[in-house]
């Protein structure tokens, strides 16, 4: 009753960024159409069955003037009983059908091909992503362009993840030696929230996602940006320098420089994202350098560890970072 | 010698017997009704201990960004809540009401092995507390003592020493293994009870629906267990000798725990329902007045149900990357076990039309569970259309989903149950109204708490997060769902005072107080250590319906 009255209002889009009555993609959409269908369906059973109920629970209470006798005893009937038999069985039948037909036009789909192809390879606890052909590396915000199928491969380094963004797609899972592969096509431009689905760690909770659905144009420059080399403010700098001596650059890669880590994200064009520590915190230097200073401060858990530079060490390295555009 | 010893004798007969012998023969007891009561005491105090952790984590997520407690330790909350619950309260209630019923419903003197039951009763016993000496025994990733924390199925390779180091994880696994194999003790002493003990005349036919249900339930615990058992000493093998199963880092395959951990885990839940089933159809019939509506075919749709709960488990995993194909017949036979499920609730509900009901405490929650069930059914189904459950697997959806099949459907049948045969048990009734109290107040918290966290799920909130963003529309539902626990935990302590009120207060209840039919009710309250002065006969379903109507006796019908 209340879950009916709370499904009502939940299909408004505003109600929520992540809202999966609010499809913008191709799948979700699909999804969507199948969703309404079983709802459908399965509320008339609700409504049939609980009015029985509620009217079986009225009508055949013991009465106070009651005469203590007992009801007449029925044992079953055939009739009756194969009716609620076959009358399930057509509706799963039904079900299965459109279900069927959904799942293969989504699963299925075919690959055009030339679409944009993206790697996409959970960490604890942060996404990785890969554009082939295109020699792009970025981490936690994927930008996509509006109005044509993406295809993304579905990797894991570590544990179990899951990839959902509701507005988008279902959810896919990220398993190690698993690869899996699932498609979006967004319809609208905008920033898109989702989250890791599949528990991974500690920080599971904290493992957000952010997509950014742009025109072509927009993404193509995006593009043409993040495929460029490195562009710091000064190569010699006091901070980079820092950079290079502490172990941020096992994990580290800055595309150009020493550093090639893959542990952690690429910060070759750190300042292009708008967040840190994976959708976390808004990436400003006030929170660069909290950051650096203390991961575990603001994501417990995280497995970046402090490097344990002195207040002078970390300005030198949060404006070398910051110079990372 | 003979002088002193008559003396001794005649003593401690007047003298009232210390606590410790009592003790004792609690401790050494092989009489099923007394390993019953164990059982359910024993699952009644780990169900407080579940709640309290349920408490912790709905605490945590009244509000977004809260930091009552660390991420850590509410993974600890949320598995153990979990491993508790399932292996720890429902399951060892359930085998609790089986000891203590079936032998009495079919006129048995005890269950098949006796001593392989008091063993099943304690190795399920020592394996809970093993588990949760793992707060102060086991050294783990945080260094201090610590619980597991990688969730109750525990997906590989979480579970990998890669990414559990220490012993958390050991003690999860250990627990479970030995907890599996009182289970299967348990269900090969039920299945050769009921096969090999029944009275004269009770054909297979002539059983109480409970025993039927009882006797399908223990046939899936042999069938689902093993495979647990199994992967679990497979996990030991690779945690400590080496091998590679679900160790991804070396090539394993963590997919295949998933179908090792859901081949056991999607028949636990029927596992756990049967029984509840079993309660459903003894005491709707009995407080509608009339004969349950189509026995044979509640019989069938609960084989069917046995068979066809085997073949749904990758359900679970429907975001896994199965094939299409693969993903189809999991949807089809998901859908299928909604046909005898659905039989099930139709029987029930005929069974009270044209009844006169009376609305006591079991009756009361046996209707709630009739609607909550209902809605779990639904939900299910809801589930089954993969792609609508790529939005909606590991969601809170699911969660709800679950709790309203476990709590709302499992959980109330338990209470329904303990209300009925508290009487029989205790030989006292109890109090009605604190009961009603206990009923409304669980049945409001149950509301609130569950049907309003499908809707965070609908709206994107997948499980398992210690803390959420602000602003993703989740913050209002959270917090209701949250308030919906304290009715809860003031329901169970209404039942907790009633209970303990009634066992040294409650008025005697007489060997039959709610003139029923089964041969339980035939025998004093509480029953005799041998049950039976002398062993029944039988001639129909409802051998106390025909004692008490002579002129119109079940067995001219069946």
């Amino acid at each position: 009753m209340s879950m009916g009255a709370a499904l009502g209002q939940a299909t408004q889009a505003h109600w929520s960024p992540t809202n999966i009555f609010a499809p913008v993609s191709t799948p979700a959409q699909s999804i969507f159409e199948l969703s309404l269908l079983v709802l459908a369906v399965v509320g008339a059973i609700f409504v049939i069955v609980s009015g029985l109920l509620a009217y079986a629970s009225v009508k055949f209470r013991k009465r106070k003037d009651d005469d203590g006798r007992e009801p007449a005893q029925v044992y079953g009937s055939s009739q009756v009983e194969l009716a609620w038999t076959i009358t399930p069985i057509v509706i799963v039948l039904v079900l299965f059908l459109a279900t069927a037909r959904v799942l293969f036009s989504v699963q299925d789909a075919p690959h055009s091909p030339g679409s944009l192809e993206v790697t996409v390879i959970g960490h604890q606890f942060w996404w990785e992503y890969r554009y082939s052909g295109l020699n792009v590396v970025t981490a936690n915000e994927l930008h996509l362009p509006v109005g044509e199928p993406t295809f993304l491969t579905l990797l894991s380094v570590d544990t179990d993840h899951s990839f959902w963004v509701p507005r988008l797609a279902g959810k896919t899972d990220l398993i190690p030696n698993h690869p899996n592969k699932m498609w979006v096509e967004p319809r609208e431009t905008g920033l898109y929230l989702g989250q890791c689905a599949q528990y991974c760690g500690t920080q599971h909770a904290k493992m957000l996602l952010r997509i950014y659905v742009e025109s072509r144009e927009d993404f193509d420059r995006w593009i043409h940006e993040q495929a460029a080399a490195a562009r710091t403010d000064d190569p010699s700098s006091e901070g980079r320098r820092i950079f290079e001596r502490t172990a941020c650059i096992n994990c580290h890669t800055v595309a150009g420089t020493p550093a090639n880590g893959r542990f952690g994200p690429d910060l070759t064009h750190l300042m292009s994202r708008e967040t840190i520590g994976s959708g976390i915190a808004p990436n400003t230097p006030e929170n660069l350098r909290a950051w650096i200073q203390r991961p575990d401060a603001l994501k417990p858990g995280s497995l970046m560890p402090p490097m344990g530079l002195t207040d002078q060490q970390l300005d030198a390295v949060t404006a070398y970072l910051a110079s990372l555009r | 010698m003979s002088t002193t010893d008559s003396v001794g004798w005649a003593g401690t007969r007047i003298a009232p017997r210390p606590l410790v012998d009592k003790l004792h023969e609690w401790v050494t007891t092989v009489d099923h009704k007394r390993l019953g009561i164990l059982y359910i005491a024993y699952g009644l105090t780990f169900l407080m201990v579940g709640g309290i952790e349920a408490t912790v984590m709905r605490l945590q997520l009244i509000r977004p960004h809260n930091d009552l407690v660390t991420p850590q330790v509410f993974n600890q909350m949320f598995t153990m809540h979990g491993t508790t619950m399932i292996f720890f309260v429902v399951m060892p209630i359930l085998f609790g009401f089986a000891n203590y019923l079936v032998p009495l419903m079919i006129g048995a003197r005890d269950m098949a092995f006796p001593r392989l039951n008091a063993f099943s009763f304690w190795l399920t016993a020592f394996s809970g507390l093993f588990l949760y000496f793992s707060f102060v025994g086991g050294y783990g990733l945080y260094g201090a003592g610590t619980a597991p924390d990688v969730g109750w199925f525990a997906y590989a390779p979480l579970t990998a020493k890669t990414f559990s180091p220490g012993h958390s994880t050991d003690f999860w696994m250990l627990s479970l293994l030995v907890s599996g194999f009182g289970s299967i003790g348990t269900a090969i002493n039920i299945i050769a009870t009921i096969l090999c003990m029944r009275c004269p005349g009770m054909t297979l036919g002539k059983m109480p629906l409970l025993v039927w249900l009882n006797l399908v339930m223990a046939g899936l615990v042999i069938l689902a267990l093993s495979p647990l058992t199994a992967a679990q000493l497979m996990l030991l093998v690779d945690r400590y000798l080496g091998g590679h199963f679900f160790d991804t880092q070396a090539g394993g395959s963590a997919v295949i725990w998933m179908h090792s951990f859901w081949v056991f885990g999607h028949p636990e839940v029927y596992v756990l329902i049967l029984p509840a089933f079993g309660f459903a159809s003894e005491i709707i019939p009995v407080f509608s007045r009339k004969a349950m509506f189509g026995y044979p075919v509640m019989v069938a749709a609960t084989v069917a149900i046995g068979f066809i709960s085997m073949s749904v488990w990758a359900h679970h995993m429907f975001t896994v990357g199965m094939s299409a194909g693969g993903n189809l017949f999991f949807v089809l036979s998901t859908m299928a076990i909604a046909v005898p499920t659905g039989i099930k609730i139709f029987n029930w509900l005929a069974t009270m039309w044209g009844g006169k009901i009376y609305f006591k405490a079991p009756m009361l929650f046996c209707v709630a569970f009739l609607f909550q069930f209902l809605v779990a059914g639904l939900t299910g189904i809801i589930q089954s259309a993969a792609p609508f459950d790529w939005q909606l697997s590991a969601s809170y959806f699911v969660v709800a989903h679950f709790h309203y099949v476990i709590v709302g459907g499992i959980v109330f049948c338990i209470f329904a149950g303990f209300y009925y045969w508290f009487p029989k048990v205790t030989g006292r009734m109890y109090s009605e109204t604190l009961a009603k109290v206990h009923f409304w107040l669980f049945v409001i918290g149950f509301h609130l708490t569950f049907d309003f966290m499908h809707v965070p799920g609908l709206l994107g909130m997948p499980r398992r997060i210690y803390t959420y963003e602000p602003g993703r529309g989740w913050d209002t539902w959270n917090f209701v769902v949250t308030i919906g626990v304290f009715f809860q935990a003031a329901g169970i302590l209404a039942f907790v005072v009633n209970v303990v009120r009634s066992y040294f207060q409650g008025r005697p209840a007489g060997s039959d107080p709610w003139d029923a039919w089964t041969l339980e009710w035939s025998t004093t309250s509480p029953p005799p250590e041998y049950n039976y002065a002398s062993i029944p006969v039988v001639r129909s379903r409802r051998p106390l319906w025909d004692l008490k109507h002579p002129e119109d006796p079940d067995w001219k019908y069946e």
